[in-house]
């Protein structure tokens, strides 16, 4: 029961923020292309999702997993993406995205005028009490290494 | 009714299968007067709403006929330009259907190719070691299932979130496709899949799927 690692990324592609905890595996590229990869997938998978889908949609492109993770996305109508990998205990983390958006990054980074939303986010406040966050959440339990 | 469509695609990413269960057609009929209040365009050789939803007319719909007659890809049956023949006053008032578009069989071949990166690329960026490719894509509309065998060919599955049973019925494609594709001495492999006795078998396990997962989707 874990989470990996978070990425959030503005309306333009560029990575806000990111952090992990317990990653197991790096994707063997640098960071600068990982976040291009991740946010390039995610840009294709919501095209692809508008397609493919028998109805309209009303919230569009949840989650997906693998054999091993899940991927938790959320899009606000400002065009935030926040994406969170878990592991495959957590069934639904929208609630726990939902609230990083509006309790710690509106709160800490919207609305400080110090902090420009432009990457990368420099405010240490958020870094710290998302960081607490996630390990207070109930799905986090850090592994020993 | 509540398995949308399957796909069967190669291990290179081409799609060599591809049948639609039920696809639900939202679609809406309205007549309207002069000067139309929906503002159109031109995408892909369609015409869609782009500004102006109501009445269940969403952005994004594609005009599908007007009076009655079917259109064909940017003009009417005619042959006129659509967006011409809606500015002209003259032509209205006009009955008009709109709808979410079919997706033509080239854009399922690209939406297939598009998946088999996509599925790649999920493995790739996975945080943990030895993660397979998307197994399972969630929506609020529909949930994705997809299974790639040891050879590289995926079976993929869109059905409603609540069916279960997905996964026992993507075993059972495998297998049909086993049994009745690849020990068809006239098949050859990779290509696309013409073999009746295929559809025929994989609508009964479709059926079948169907009643089983109602049992424990329905209540």
């Amino acid at each position: 029961m874990t989470v990996h690692n978070i990425y959030i990324f503005d309306r333009n592609g560029n990575c806000l923020f990111y952090n992990e905890w317990n990653r197991k595996k790096q994707a063997g590229i640098s960071k600068e292309e990982e976040f291009k990869l991740m946010y390039g997938m995610l840009f294709s998978i919501r095209s692809f999702v508008s397609k493919m889908s028998p109805l309209d949609m009303k919230d569009g492109f949840l989650s997906f997993q693998t054999s091993k993770y899940r991927l938790h996305y959320l899009e606000t109508p400002s065009g935030l993406k926040l994406v969170l990998n878990t592991d495959l205990s957590v069934n639904s983390a929208r609630e726990t995205l939902q609230h990083i958006y509006s309790n710690l990054y509106v709160e800490l980074v919207v609305k400080n005028p110090a902090c420009s939303l432009a990457p990368p986010l420099d405010s240490e406040l958020f870094c710290s009490r998302l960081d607490a966050f996630v390990r207070s959440l109930a799905f986090f339990s850090p592994r020993a290494a | 009714m509540a398995i949308f469509s399957v796909y069967v695609v190669n291990k290179a990413g081409g799609l060599i299968y591809q049948y639609d269960n039920y696809v639900p057609r939202s679609e809406v009929e309205k007549t309207f007067s002069y000067p139309l209040d929906l503002v159109l365009k031109h995408h892909d050789e369609k015409v869609i709403v782009s500004f102006g939803q109501r009445d269940g007319i969403k952005v994004g719909h594609a005009l599908l006929s007007i009076n009655g007659v079917d259109v064909i890809g940017k003009n009417t049956a005619d042959g006129k330009d659509t967006l011409e023949y809606l500015k002209d006053p003259a032509n209205y008032p006009v009955s008009i259907r709109f709808g979410r578009a079919r997706l033509s069989s080239n854009e399922k071949l690209m939406l297939a190719s598009m998946f088999h990166s996509l599925f790649a690329i999920g493995s790739q960026l996975s945080p943990e070691v030895g993660s397979s490719g998307i197994e399972m894509l969630e929506t609020d509309v529909f949930k994705l299932h997809c299974f790639q065998t040891l050879t590289g060919i995926k079976f993929i599955v869109l059905a409603d979130p609540r069916q279960s049973g997905i996964d026992a019925l993507l075993k059972k494609i495998y297998e049909i496709y086993s049994d009745f594709a690849l020990k068809n001495p006239f098949y050859s492999l990779e290509m696309p899949i013409r073999c009746e006795l295929f559809d025929q078998n994989l609508k009964s396990a479709l059926e079948v799927a169907e009643k089983a997962g109602n049992f424990g989707a329905g209540s």
